[in-house]
């Protein structure tokens, strides 16, 4: 399955080494890299996630969505850095969404993936929940432009 | 034109609109071109209100907490006028239906729905939909704050949520600002009641898993009290559960109404006041000056108390019948003295419930501007409603509604009756609903008899899954097919009043279409003889349950 990351629209080689199943894991809980279904729960990766360097969240079906709060729990909540992989059916209408819950690889043997990609961080010029991704919300902005506004004011 | 009085667009949702109107634009594109299938098609078209039907495409249009300006209106007329037959059909979820879009065209009817800041995003597929409000919010006497401050803040986080935008199912959000609840709260994915405590603080029930469709149940408070500025915290701690625990294995079960059910109210608490400590005191919490702004924005517009005992309305109510039964059916007191709330009918006699051509659409429009501060709200119950009316001014309102035939005195009396567009539009029916809903308004399209006979809400639905509310009717009707024949199912006694939410019960064996007329006939005149001084329908049927009635039915039909 090609493999796609941020800055390249064509597919990039993919230089983790294969990701076990959760359940293969835990027998000795070594191995840099872990295959999630969307049902396990992630909290089973402490304590060792810091020593991860790849988590793959599956999609069986795109409308399953499940691997978001996934996502979300190990970027925001138990500080994973290193590289969470979208796997399974992965299509080019969810990577904004993938993007904010903070997914930075993707499987995807859909046509035009990559360069779909590339505008992905862009197709929203707006956005108005707060997630890890770091960009401000709309309400964030609206409220500095406020407070801006104030103290040029005073 | 007049300032509105509610949430205006600012740069940043505009932008967020228009760029959503070209990412779908695209989609179409390569739909057409043959890049999507019709499978990975199908979730995209649906976050944008646009369903395959029996004929052809429909659009859902999101009026967001049933709040509209004339202007808004005006561009809706223009919009069915311009890419569909001229009519639109207002739904029991403050949205409006076309129901005969062009694929091709889609994207261009969208655009131009966000020339007036509107949209028509997460009306479907299995999202948060669009949040619904009391439809007298703002105007209501007995109200504690408005609730669509709190929909509008809805709106703005579930709008293209990262981790909510693949659920398990459908999600849908309504919020009161009233004790006599308007919004139907105890039947929603998520009620949510603003109420004051005995500190005198004004926070929110937050009423989890209630649904109508196959399974109805009523919701189950999960937090009696919730402070407001955290609202958005525990909404997304309950999605999270919901999407990491929701049924997806089985479409009828996928509801989080099913999820509550079967781990149980006290489970399901856990796991979201769980979820929910982690989350409080975050981003997620909102800035008072946030609120503050937005609440801002919902401003009441500077109506001037006036006389609330006008010469010339007194003098038409003894010259007019029909004008002194409007008055009493169909205009609201207003918190303002020498003010009112009027109701449109959109249910005269023998119409389609819920429809309007665009002529009338825009005719509302001109109402609103003469009198009623240029605003509209549409109704859960398939109405338009005019919220500001100086009472000085309801005779002209009445002879101009009249003229548009919505001066129909029926609102809540037995023909202003809830029905979805059942099988004449819909790829799900399983019976007709509309001529159901034709036929018993013409037969008791008398409006002195209606008055008589009182409150009484019928709702019909064309199948199981309930768009028409059938569960809570004071007389539901529900259209089943047996070996292709349309049957009618009738139940009684549900209710969506705060504090009495019931489902109604089944009265008996289904009725064949043609019988259904004579079916109601039965139950009023039931009523009728059993009634005591000042008891409605409802009440008398909770008062003698159900057997009179059902007996009385099964001898006439």
């Amino acid at each position: 399955m090609p493999l796609f990351r941020e800055g390249s629209a064509a597919p990039v080689a993919n230089d983790q080494p294969a990701p076990l199943p959760l359940a293969d894991w835990l027998k000795d809980r070594v191995g840099p890299a872990v295959a999630l279904a969307n049902t396990d729960d992630v909290n089973e990766l402490q304590p060792e996630l810091a020593s991860l360097t790849l988590i793959t969240l599956h999609f069986p079906r795109f409308s399953d969505g499940r691997a978001y709060s996934q996502a979300r729990l190990l970027r925001e909540r138990l500080g994973y850095r290193g590289e969470l992989r979208a796997a399974g059916d992965v299509l080019q209408d969810q990577l904004p969404f993938l993007l904010r819950c903070g997914f930075d690889s993707f499987e995807s043997d859909q046509k035009g993936f990559g360069e779909a990609l590339a505008r992905a961080r862009t197709l929203f010029s707006v956005v108005y929940q707060p997630t890890k991704d770091g960009r401000p919300t709309a309400s964030q902005l609206r409220l500095f432009g406020r407070r801006v506004t104030l103290s040029a004011a005073e | 034109m007049p300032d509105t009085h509610f949430y205006r667009y600012d740069e940043y949702d505009r932008r967020l609109v228009g760029e959503r109107v070209e990412q779908f634009r695209d989609q179409v594109r390569r739909r057409l071109a043959g890049e999507l299938t019709e499978e990975q098609f199908k979730p995209l078209r649906l976050t944008n209100g646009l369903y395959l039907q029996l004929h052809a495409y429909m659009l859902r249009i999101a009026i967001p907490y049933g709040t509209l300006s004339s202007r808004q209106l005006r561009k809706l007329a223009e919009i069915s006028r311009k890419y569909d037959r001229g009519y639109g059909h207002f739904t029991t979820r403050q949205n409006l239906q076309l129901h005969w879009i062009k694929l091709e065209q889609a994207p261009d009817a969208i655009a131009a729905l966000a020339e007036v800041d509107m949209h028509s995003i997460q009306t479907s597929g299995n999202c948060v939909r669009n949040t619904t409000a009391d439809h007298f919010a703002g105007a209501a006497v007995d109200e504690i704050e408005d609730p669509r401050v709190w929909c509008e803040i809805v709106r703005q986080w579930s709008t293209l949520h990262p981790e909510f935008s693949f659920l398990p199912r459908k999600f849908k959000i309504a919020i009161t600002g009233s004790p006599n609840d308007r919004a139907a709260v105890r039947v929603h994915d998520i009620g949510l009641r603003l109420w004051r405590n005995d500190q005198g603080e004004v926070g929110f029930e937050v009423i989890v898993g209630g649904g109508l469709g196959r399974t109805p149940m009523i919701g189950k408070t999960l937090r009696e009290f919730l402070p407001k500025d955290e609202l958005l915290a525990y909404l997304e701690a309950t999605l999270r559960v919901y999407n990491r625990y929701g049924r997806r294995d089985n479409l009828f079960k996928a509801r989080i109404k099913i999820l509550v059910h079967e781990i149980g109210a006290e489970k399901m608490c856990e796991e979201v006041e769980a979820e929910y400590e982690s989350m409080k005191d975050s981003a997620l919490r909102l800035a008072p000056e946030t609120i503050e702004a937005i609440a801002g924005q919902f401003a009441p517009p500077p109506l001037q108390p006036g006389r609330t005992r006008v010469p010339e309305v007194e003098a038409l109510k003894l010259e007019d019948r029909n004008f002194a039964l409007w008055l009493k059916s169909n205009v609201a007191p207003h918190r303002v003295p020498g003010h009112a709330i009027v109701t449109a009918s959109l249910k005269p006699a023998g119409a389609p419930p819920g429809d309007a051509s665009a002529a009338q659409m825009e005719g509302v429009a001109d109402i609103a501007d003469a009198y009623s501060q240029s605003e509209i709200r549409v109704s859960h119950e398939q109405n338009l409603v005019l919220p500001h009316v100086a009472i000085e001014d309801l005779p002209a309102v009445y002879r101009a509604l009249d003229r548009l035939g919505f001066a129909e005195a029926n609102v809540g009396k037995i023909t202003d009756i809830i029905a979805c567009p059942g099988l004449d539009y819909c790829a799900l029916a399983n019976a007709r609903s509309i001529p159901v809903a034709q036929r018993i308004s013409r037969h008791f399209a008398a409006l002195s008899r209606q008055h008589d006979i009182g409150d009484l809400k019928i709702k019909i639905s064309g199948c199981i899954n309930a768009c028409g509310h059938h569960h809570v009717g004071h007389i539901g009707i529900l259209g089943v097919d047996k070996n292709g024949i349309e049957l009618y199912q009738i139940s009684l006694g549900g209710d969506v009043d705060f504090g009495r939410t019931a489902l109604g019960t089944i009265l008996g064996p289904a009725v064949p279409a043609e019988k259904i007329v004579d079916a109601v006939d039965a139950l009023v005149a039931t009523y009728l003889e059993a009634r005591s001084a000042g008891e409605r329908f409802v009440d008398t049927y909770r008062r003698l349950g159900v057997q009179p009635f059902k007996d009385r039915v099964y001898a006439a039909v």
